[in-house]
């Protein structure tokens, strides 16, 4: 084969990576900041492109233009999903949050299957079959948007942790979380914000997949692995290695696709997984555990 | 060696015990066929529950990706039967051997290296999920379009090829749970359960104390996905056909770790309770859609996600505990 198939190939596998960077950016930092790790993330995921379905059915509403309320509205999701059912367990052990999570996975995956049926549904925009040509490239115009997008978004997250009072609020919660109650935090809150955040992520990150990709509910479990392996390569609360991550398992699926057979992509995405948990646990850009 | 393993049982416990063995005895003579299919499910997860249990209960390890053992037990048996017509009873050899190996090499690549808690949890899914996809292209037991065992002939029952009536699966299984739960009893009162509940409670103390977390751990992987792998056998010759789509599905791993979590982590009634409670409500819950004629799938997840989410808020010890401590098996 040509090497011009490899590079376009490693294109748009680089401009989904990013996507999916945005979508466990979500994860890491919900890990990061209430350190329970996200189980029903994929699902919200694919509740986030349902509403963009939605949205393009009923409204004609652009998915890039729908990612804005769709945030929004996974915002309230995430907020009062922390506020209502994760809260309380703050304090349990970690196999407990663990479940607490797997059982909310667990219905909404389904309960997005008593509603939307499980054949694949996808829309198709203006600029579904448009490409930009660079050089000897050739890649989607969807991609591209859809990439552009997740880095403003990821732009806008890293701003806001950084420069404003909230963010900083939300990082001593991370970093102290009995230092913040002392000095009169509303650690709650704060979590339950923090929650939805994550959520708001995913939802604009799940708003953009669907211009490129079909939604069933079934792809919510494997999106909620592929989450898990990008955040743990390329660290477990590290808001760039969350892009990072993103980007290279993007490269390996996208590679390993035209190398072997598109539908053994995903086992390269795991053997990377393996690889890093067994010689760089906390991940490329992780802090080592104390 | 009977005196020892029920030394110290509560009286009232094994007059239960033995009542609800009996009960399970006679079952197949006034079920019918529906009714004999649901008892068979409800030994099969007690028996893949107890098995989980081992790992999660008594030594702490969360296993997200049990569907892994019961794949590679099934598929193990079920190629070797097929292919060169050796009986199930040598297949489960194999089976059990190759799980074990699997289960040994996630150990030992995990507790080797520090991988534990949800770490550890990802990892079990990852090799679980890389099995389900290798499995797809694997051409020697057809790849993703399925493997299908020659169906019984449900007149005669023939014990040595594990073909047969639904009556003599039921009573494998049975025969299977109960030996599960002897075996996870005297385990508990070995060195090596003390350990493992050691190694739970607080790896660090019990390390202090010169206990070998990685030989312990090891252990209750690799026995845990032996009993796993024995079920998976039962799966296949049960059932008669394999997807890896299915089998090695993650929805397969939540499904068996549902019992004993809705019935009581580390106990051994447990995961017996909670295949009785999930099975049977669920197919109650199959029963009363049917009559009413709603047909959509999904519903019966969403009753297992409710009731998991109840129990982990509400009774995160699992039903068996307050239950045992009204009967007054418990102080």
């Amino acid at each position: 084969m040509p090497v011009e198939i490899y590079l376009n190939v490693a294109a748009g596998g680089l401009l989904t990576g990013l996507v999916y960077g945005l979508m466990a950016l979500g994860l890491s930092v919900i890990f990061g900041v209430v350190r329970v790790v996200n189980f029903a993330h994929g699902e919200m995921m694919t509740l986030a492109m349902y509403l963009a379905l939605l949205l393009f059915t009923t409204l004609g509403l652009d998915p890039l233009v729908a990612l804005v309320p769709i945030a929004a509205a996974l915002l309230v999701f995430g907020y009062l999903l922390q506020i209502g059912l994760i809260n309380p367990f703050i304090n349990r052990p970690e196999h407990s949050q663990f479940m607490l999570l797997v059982a909310v996975a667990l219905i909404l995956v389904n309960a997005q299957l008593i509603v939307f049926g499980p054949d694949a549904q996808g829309i198709r925009t203006r600029y579904s079959f448009d490409s930009f040509q660079l050089g000897p490239l050739i890649v989607d115009a969807a991609k591209v948007y859809a990439a552009a997008a997740a880095l403003v978004v990821a732009a806008a997250l890293f701003a806001f942790f950084r420069y404003t009072l909230l963010g900083k609020a939300i990082r001593a919660c991370a970093d102290n979380y009995h230092g913040a109650l002392v000095v009169g935090l509303n650690v709650k809150h704060l979590y339950a914000l923090t929650f939805g955040l994550g959520a708001a992520c995913v939802g604009a990150a799940g708003a953009m997949l669907m211009a490129v990709i079909d939604v069933t509910p079934s792809i919510g479990p494997a999106y909620t692995l592929l989450a898990f392996v990008i955040v743990i390569t390329g660290g477990l609360g590290s808001m760039p290695g969350a892009l990072l991550g993103g980007v290279l398992i993007g490269l390996t699926e996208a590679l390993g696709g035209v190398l072997f057979t598109p539908s053994a992509k995903s086992m390269f995405a795991f053997a990377l997984l393996v690889l890093v948990l067994l010689f760089r646990p906390q991940g490329i850009l992780g802090r080592k555990a104390a | 060696m009977i005196g020892r393993l029920t030394e110290g049982v509560p009286r009232r416990a094994l007059v239960l015990l033995a009542a609800l063995f009996l009960l399970l005895l006679v079952f197949p003579a006034f079920a019918g066929g529906y009714l004999l299919a649901v008892g068979f499910l409800i030994l099969y997860f007690a028996f893949v529950g107890q098995a989980w249990n081992i790992m999660m209960g008594f030594a702490g390890q969360l296993s997200l990706g049990h569907s892994l053992y019961v794949g590679l037990g099934a598929y193990a048996a079920a190629a070797l039967y097929v292919h060169f017509g050796v009986s199930p009873w040598i297949g489960l050899g194999a089976s059990i051997g190759i799980s074990m190996l699997a289960g040994a090499a996630i150990g030992f690549l995990a507790f080797r290296f520090g991988v534990a808690g949800v770490y550890f949890a990802i990892l079990t899914i990852a090799f679980a999920e890389f099995a389900r996809i290798g499995f797809d292209h694997f051409r020697w037991v057809q790849g993703s379009s399925g493997f299908f065992l020659p169906v019984a002939n449900y007149t005669t029952n023939d014990l040595w090829n594990l073909r047969g009536s639904p009556t003599m699966f039921y009573y494998l299984m049975l025969a299977l749970t109960a030996g599960a739960f002897v075996l996870c009893h005297a385990l508990l009162r070995s060195r090596l359960g003390y350990y493992w509940l050691a190694i739970r409670e607080s790896p660090e103390a019990a390390e202090a104390l010169g206990v070998n977390l990685f030989r312990y751990k090891m252990a209750a992987v690799v026995i845990s996905s032996a009993m796993t792998a024995l079920a998976g056998v039962m799966f296949a010759f049960y059932y008669n056909n394999l997807f890896p789509e299915q089998i090695f599905h993650i929805s397969r791993s939540i499904e068996l770790i549902l019992g004993p979590i809705i019935g009581g982590i580390g106990t051994l009634v447990g995961p017996i309770v909670g295949a009785f409670l999930l099975t049977g409500l669920a197919e109650g819950l199959r029963e009363v859609m049917l009559r009413l004629g709603i047909d959509v799938p999904g519903v019966k997840q969403v009753f297992y996600g409710i009731c998991l989410l109840l129990v982990v808020m509400f009774l995160p010890d699992g039903v068996w505990p307050p239950i045992a401590k009204k009967l007054g098996l418990r102080r």
